[in-house]
């Protein structure tokens, strides 16, 4: 059977066609400027351009490029304090979730690549949920994206790398417009990676995102019918809301052995830092749009 | 197994003895699976500093002069004249009937019992080393599964597919042993696919195919180890005293789609939501490249982390993964 219909895969399996076209973009899109923009981040990926958890060199050139106009044109984002991110070392970038879709983690990592002094490729940490859903999980893991696991975020901060956690989870993500810029309840397991690890946590105020999408309500059943966290009822557009982007000051938290209420103390003084920040970027934009 | 084959290891001894008395004895390495491209070249790589012995189930296979070579079962009592035949020194433990081969009872014989056997006897005769093989596919392929998994990581294999109960439960028993009798030296390797020529494993098989079914949108992360590559890091782990259990795999990775189309494969997919529905497709078709069973191991990575192998043993793979896929594409 394989072989009568091989004719057809030949010329029309998809994987030879992205194949095709990832070599076509990377030559029509990514500029030489770019490039070596790029290739000036040292990333440990083996001889065929792939790391541990998936990401490519090639493919984030590609999205790379296509992505500074949305970046730029589109949420026309305003960056202050990304020279608070350490030139080298792992890092824990800590930030407010809001929007529904990720793209408060990707603005925050287009920024940190974006900087003209020492750009860095950070890795964001992404639901559990991500990697069964075809295409998406692989191209996600291409950009840099890994499963939000402890161990991974442990062996990449061994790896020196700048890890974008949002220790409010969904419970950011996925929230209704009336609760925005209030931020949820946050996890600690960052803050005591953080310490294990020697890691500066770099808290982030993100201002903006939560106007791109603004849901007024989630319909459970059909979230929990679907396996997906949840599905908002909202505008099915991304709105082109003006976004503005807070790096803190490096906190260094020292590793010790704390009771669980000592961590959420801790855990408190980086959830005032970001409530700072949001603060700074609400008073920074003069209009949502 | 036949009378004239149980008494030849007898006959073997009494032809050593009459070796010239002169010469040091070398000390004499039991590897079974005799018959795979691995143990080949393992005992290629073995051959002048031991007095090798070959076994296998399958066949008799042929190494040369010198070389001792008996096709028989583990579970057998013959197995155990092997051990008072020729003074085993260590053995290496790589034979294996493989998941796409046999039913799951046969192999669990096999492959478990078998094992088993070959430990206690091991135990019996004193032997000062054990290397014994066992594969990355124990971890099982998970969507849950972080990247870099080390050897802690759990053993997830069996809950994912009755087909690999077997791969699990060896290395189960493997441990037991390793912590109850420490004199055995146990040495665990679990390397990632092994591939090269003469490999003949599911993964292989798919590298050399031209046409090699894939899961449509799931191109998992892999790591490829050359079979020189893995019979240096045997012939290694054979060398010094290391108890444990080790990953062997490069650090070097690549998206399953890539390698394929690395080595000149034409990839075809297979749509793959629901998740029955490429089961159905594999069993239906009777892919034996592309078992049903292993399906995960196309969908969802399973990347180790073999940087402990690597330190203790000095281990450094030399074939890139470029050299590796070139070859099967120069096959096509």
């Amino acid at each position: 059977m394989f072989e009568k219909n091989a004719h057809y895969f030949r010329q029309h399996s998809i994987s030879v066609v992205i194949m095709k076209l990832k070599s076509l973009l990377k030559r029509t899109l990514v500029s030489n400027e770019l490039d070596q923009h790029l290739d000036k981040i040292e990333k440990p990926v083996g001889s065929l351009g792939y790391d541990p958890w998936g990401l490519n060199t090639d493919t984030n050139k590609i999205v790379f490029s296509l992505f500074s106009t949305v970046y730029e044109k589109y949420f026309r984002v305003e960056t202050k304090g990304i020279e608070n991110i350490p030139d080298n070392g792992p890092v824990l970038l800590v930030a407010n979730h809001s929007g529904q879709l990720p793209i408060d983690g990707t603005l925050i990592a287009y920024a940190v690549a974006n900087r003209l002094k020492a750009p860095r490729y950070p890795r964001a940490m992404i639901e559990r949920f991500f990697p069964t859903v075809p295409f998406l999980g692989n191209i996600l893991n291409q950009l840099g994206a890994v499963l939000g696991d402890p161990t991974n975020c442990a062996k990449m901060l061994d790896n020196g790398e700048v890890v974008i956690v949002f220790p409010e989870g969904i419970r950011g993500s996925g929230k209704m417009y009336k609760d925005r810029y209030q931020l949820q309840r946050f996890g600690n397991g960052f803050l005591r990676l953080a310490m294990e690890h020697n890691t500066p946590v770099v808290p982030v105020g993100v201002v903006g995102c939560e106007e791109t999408i603004p849901a007024i309500a989630n319909v459970k059943p059909l979230a929990k019918m679907l396996g997906v966290p949840y599905v908002p009822i909202a505008l099915p557009v991304i709105l082109p809301a003006k976004v503005h982007l807070n790096f803190g000051k490096p906190i260094y938290f020292e590793n010790e052995e704390l009771t669980e209420d000592q961590v959420v103390r801790r855990v408190e003084k980086v959830k005032k830092s970001i409530n700072g920040l949001i603060a700074k970027g609400l008073e920074q934009r003069k209009s949502i749009f | 197994m036949s009378k004239n084959k149980a008494s030849t290891p007898a006959k073997s001894a009494t032809t050593r003895k009459t070796a010239p008395k002169a010469k040091v004895k070398k000390p004499t390495v039991l590897i079974t699976g005799a018959a795979g491209a691995l143990a080949q070249q393992v005992i290629q790589r073995l051959k002048n500093t031991y007095q090798v012995v070959a076994v296998d189930f399958r066949e008799q296979a042929q190494h040369g002069d010198g070389i001792p070579s008996y096709k028989l079962d583990y579970n057998k009592r013959v197995f155990e004249d092997l051990f008072k035949s020729y003074k085993f020194d260590s053995v290496i433990h790589l034979g294996r009937i493989q998941s796409s081969e046999e039913t799951i009872t046969r192999r669990y014989n096999a492959n478990v019992l078998g094992t088993q056997k070959l430990m206690d006897l091991a135990h019996k005769y004193g032997i000062r080393h054990l290397i014994i093989l066992s594969t990355f596919h124990v971890y099982g392929a998970d969507a849950y599964n972080p990247a870099l998994m080390d050897e802690t990581a759990p053993l997830k294999a069996a809950e994912l597919t009755q087909d690999l109960v077997d791969s699990v439960e060896l290395e189960n028993l493997a441990n037991i042993y390793l912590w109850k009798y420490p004199d055995l030296n146990i040495t665990i390797l679990r390397p990632c696919n092994i591939v090269g020529p003469g490999v003949n494993n599911t993964i292989s098989r798919l590298l050399s195919s031209k046409y090699s079914p894939c899961l449509l949108g799931f191109s998992p992360i892999m790591q490829f180890i050359h079979i020189e590559d893995m019979a240096d890091a045997i012939e290694l782990a054979h060398q010094e005293y290391h108890r444990g259990v080790f990953n062997v795999a490069p650090s070097d990775w690549v998206a399953f789609q890539d390698a394929l189309a690395h080595c000149g494969c034409t990839p075809v997919p297979i749509p793959s939501i629901p998740p029955v529905l490429p089961k159905l497709i594999s069993k239906t078709l009777g892919i034996k490249s592309f078992p049903s069973y292993l399906l995960n191991y196309f969908k969802y990575p399973v990347v180790i982390d073999g940087r402990e192998f690597e330190n203790t043993f000095g281990f450094s793979p030399k074939r890139p993964l470029k050299e590796i896929f070139r070859t099967y594409k120069s096959q096509k």
